[in-house]
């Protein structure tokens, strides 16, 4: 045998060990992929007839574009977008219109193009049926794009540019809570992503949207998931998770990963394997923890909407201005699904798919089983709006009225999540937020399953959502408390601290005087005597003082005399004046004009002594042997307001409204002394005090108008 | 004689040795392990609604909170209303009793001042009446509330003297939005319905 065959034999056996062992891998991955991709299930879940038929008939459609479109600023989870533009500013289809605020939230681009008619409170799709702050734009019909920047190869980026563009682009989950897109995909401070899942699940009755969308756009969905999967650094397993009622798209979607590393995942259908926490549950046995996020347990979760939307905004550069949405239900004529831009009013799908009106009873927001009614169909089409249901009464009736719970047990075998629904109910109703808690109602994701079972239909999911809002708003109220509280007792240190400043700041002043003083008795007897001097002279001052502050009775004494002498005077005046020559009339009426006005004041003192004396009088009735004691001068006072708190109390509302009518009274006269005050001071303010007594003098008028209402309507 | 004593000295000094260390010890726990202020008034302080406006008649939620604890009557607080009477009724284990409407009556809607700044003359009165310091302005200059601190207690509208302060209801954002509870259904089933009818009837 030549060294050249051995070499040969040699290298062939080499290959063919290669190539069994390669083999061998293969199989080995193939193995364990298949164990990975068998679907686990989740606990619970109901049945719903799915009603998916309807609206699966044609493709995708549009719509004629509505006259004015009108854009929400909060549109997502998260805070409000800021208005970039103005009131008549001409916007592009795509231009931005308003920017996000904060990290989490969203960017809104206009819709088409047209003119901004008005940035003010309108009706919006949400179950308050509350108004909130919407950009309407009216479209010129022409519908002219802005300028976009498109990129053929994303890989030119890195991920931090692609989740600059997404955040850019205003994307926000299409799947149903609108979370912003941009948020998920961040890295989440060092958690590593093994895995990512696109949902195409749709497991909600009636809902279509997703449907459709993988069955034609399957290619962009793909493209997308590349995208995604690119920014969250190539996670090991990508998993598109389909229920097995989506035959064609399962197929559609199938055909466009032909090629990729991504695994299509069918799974039997089950309502809510759609929840993000449930379908994690379904392709990768992990169970999301308590108040966790997928995140924690290596997982990113998107819809395929979601997908294909980041496709759009990174290869071509447009904003999300349009979603597909299901228009379904037997009052409509024509049920199918169509791209809308968002912003598009309600009632204008709604027309164009021949909306019967008699038989529309209601218009639903998603789906029948976690959807809300609106009232308001001038509401528009927001980012998140999957489905508008508008049923007839006998497709979807009224729930019956609610029945007693009869501890049943079907909703605990409902509940996907694992809870007791019957415990949270009765806590739910008590308000027992501890409990609630306890039975972590947060881990409840509102799928109506328990409602669904129901025998006594319960609407158990309000109840739900409305602890959930009490706990809520108490833990916000309870921060806000702690913090006024905080505040509080801040000011009060202050003011002590301020208060202990100024006492020092006294004390010291009354010793440096005391050492003055001291040393100006020792500098000699002169200085002495002059400060004496001073002193008698302070002494006598003061005792002037008190000589005037006499008894109420000396002061009307003393009043009535000069009342009596300024009399006298003026009429001696008056006698001289008719006597006087001509020469001195002048001076004489100058001197009566000034007597005169001695007298007016000489009135008014009298009033106020007589005025003060009957108060002092009055004290001096009342008075208890204890009066001078402050304690019960100020105990005194109190009862004083406790009576007059439990009169008001007692006070029917007309006398009420006279009680109220007599404070503004006095109200306007002290505003209007303080009017005249500020008049002869020349103070700077008199236009405000002006304005203000105006102010009390209108709301004084207001009420006595409501005051004699009161009394024609009695009569 | 002896033995006697002897058997009944031993197991004394034991005990009396026992109490002394015992006493040496919780002596010593009372003075190290001293609780500051009073737990029970920071109990009731923390369900008080701390608006801070004083007409329960007290300067303030905590001396309020204080007088609570010193046995005073719990329905004296009108913002907090009955769901705080019933919290402080739990925490002391008394009966919930109604708000009493000497003192004011419990508002529907929260509410928070409002200054009108064009009218504003920059007095500083308001801002010396807020309890909280939740409004900002200095001398001559143009004051405003902090509307995020606002307790909604009142004080500051009295003092204005060009009248510019107004109370307005919060507005609720559409994220603080929650739904109601649905209303109280039927509480019976059939069976007992019939015999509630029956027992009626009889």
């Amino acid at each position: 045998m030549s060294s050249e065959q051995q070499q040969l034999r040699r290298e062939s056996a080499l290959e063919r060990r290669a190539a069994r062992e390669a083999q061998l891998i293969a199989s080995d991955q193939k193995r364990q992929k298949a164990r990975a991709l068998r679907p686990n299930d989740f606990p619970g879940g109901v049945y719903p007839p799915e009603n998916k038929h309807q609206s699966t008939g044609e493709p995708i459609g549009s719509i004629p574009l509505a006259e004015q479109l009108v854009v929400p600023l909060l549109q997502h989870t998260g805070s409000t977008a800021i208005p970039l533009v103005k009131l008549g500013e001409t916007v592009l289809k795509g231009q931005k219109i308003a920017e996000a605020d904060g990290l989490i939230s969203c960017s809104l681009h206009a819709p088409t193009s047209g003119k901004v008619v008005a940035i003010e409170p309108a009706a919006v799709p949400h179950p308050s049926g509350l108004p909130a702050d919407c950009i309407t734009i009216d479209a010129d019909g022409e519908d002219r794009w802005c300028e976009l920047q498109p990129c053929e190869d994303f890989r030119r980026f890195t991920p931090v540019e692609l989740l600059e563009k997404i955040r850019d682009c205003g994307i926000s989950g299409m799947g149903g809570a609108g979370f912003p897109t941009a948020v998920k995909l961040d890295p989440h401070g060092g958690v590593e992503i093994d895995t990512l899942i696109i949902n195409g699940t749709e497991c909600e009755p009636y809902i279509t949207a997703d449907d459709m969308l993988m069955r034609e756009r399957a290619e962009e969905i793909i493209a997308g998931v590349e995208i995604i999967s690119y920014i969250l650094d190539e996670p090991e397993r990508v998993l598109i998770g389909i229920e097995d009622n989506k035959p064609e798209a399962i197929a559609a979607m199938r055909a466009a990963a032909e090629g990729t590393r991504f695994d299509i995942v069918v799974f039997p259908t089950k309502y809510p394997s759609g929840g993000e926490k449930q379908l994690i549950q379904i392709l990768t046995g992990r169970e999301v923890p308590n108040k966790g996020l997928p995140a924690n347990v290596g997982i990113v979760c998107q819809n395929v909407g979601t997908a294909r939307a980041v496709y759009r905004a990174v290869r071509f550069g447009e904003p999300l201005i349009s979603r597909v949405t299901t228009v379904v239900g037997k009052a409509l004529e024509r049920q199918r699904n169509i791209e809308v831009p968002i912003g598009t009013p309600i009632k204008h799908i709604l027309k164009a798919h021949g909306a019967h009106r008699g038989l529309m009873q209601k218009v639903i927001i998603g789906g029948p089983m976690m959807g809300y009614t609106i009232d308001d169909t001038s509401a528009p089409v927001i980012k998140t709006t999957n489905c508008l249901l508008v049923p007839t009464v006998e497709e979807l009736p009224p729930a019956p009225p609610a029945q007693a719970c009869i501890r049943c047990g079907f909703c605990a075998e409902a509940c996907p999540a694992s809870l007791l629904p019957q415990q949270l109910y009765w806590y739910a109703r008590a308000d027992d937020h501890e409990k609630l808690q306890a039975y972590n109602l947060f881990d409840c994701i509102e799928c109506g399953c328990c409602s669904y079972v129901c025998p006594s239909s319960i609407p158990l999911v309000q109840y739900y959502r409305a602890a959930k809002g009490d706990i809520r708003t108490a833990e916000q109220e309870k921060e806000k408390a702690d913090r006024a509280r905080e505040r509080f007792e801040f000011r009060k240190l202050r003011m002590e601290r301020a208060e202990k400043e100024k006492q020092a700041k006294r004390e010291a002043r009354r010793k440096a005087a005391e050492l003055a003083r001291r040393q100006r008795e020792e500098s000699g007897g002169a200085e002495a005597e002059a400060a004496q001097k001073e002193a008698d002279l302070v002494a006598a001052a003061l005792a002037r003082v008190k000589a005037k502050q006499a008894s109420p009775e000396q002061q009307l004494a003393r009043a009535q005399r000069s009342l009596t002498s300024a009399e006298g005077r003026v009429e001696r005046l008056q006698q001289k004046l008719e006597a006087a020559e001509e020469k001195q009339r002048d001076q004489l009426a100058a001197q009566l004009k000034a007597a005169e006005l001695k007298l007016q004041e000489a009135r008014q003192k009298l009033a106020e002594a007589e005025r003060q004396a009957e108060t002092a009088a009055e004290a001096g009735r009342e008075s208890t042997p204890g009066q001078d004691d402050p304690q019960a001068r100020a105990q005194s006072a109190i009862e004083k307001a406790k009576a007059a708190a439990a009169a008001r109390a007692a006070m029917s509302p007309a006398e009420k409204l006279a009680g109220e009518i007599d404070a503004l009274k006095a109200r306007v006269e002290k505003a209007r002394a303080r009017l005249e005050k500020a008049c002869s001071a020349g103070d700077a303010n008199v236009e405000a005090f002006e304005k203000a007594l105006q102010n009390l003098q209108q709301k004084l008028e207001a009420k006595l108008r409501e005051q004699k209402q009161a009394g024609e309507e009695k009569q | 004689m002896l033995d006697w004593f002897s058997e009944i000295s031993t197991p004394l000094l034991i005990l009396g040795g026992m109490a002394l260390a015992f006493g040496a010890l919780l002596g010593f726990a009372a003075v190290r392990f001293k609780v500051e202020g009073d737990p029970l008034v920071e109990q009731v302080d923390a369900l008080l609604p701390q608006t801070q406006c004083g007409q329960c008649g007290y300067p303030g939620c905590r001396p309020y909170a204080e007088a609570i604890v010193h046995g005073e009557k719990i329905n004296k607080c009108p913002p907090g209303g009955q769901s705080t009477i019933n919290a402080l009724a739990n925490l002391l284990d008394v009966e919930p009793m109604p708000l009493d409407a000497e003192h004011g009556e419990e508002k529907e809607t929260k509410m928070v001042a409002f200054i009108r700044e064009a009218e504003c003359i920059g007095c500083t009165k308001c801002i010396q009446a807020c309890p909280v310091d939740a409004i900002v302005g200095a001398a001559k200059y143009m004051h405003t509330v902090i509307s995020d601190e606002c307790t909604g207690c009142d004080l500051c509208v009295e003092p204005c003297p060009v009248d510019c302060i107004e109370m307005v209801p919060l507005e609720t954002p559409l994220q603080g939005w929650h739904p109601e509870k649905p209303p109280e259904g039927i509480e019976l089933i059939a069976s007992d319905r019939r015999q509630l009818s029956k027992r009626s009837a009889a």
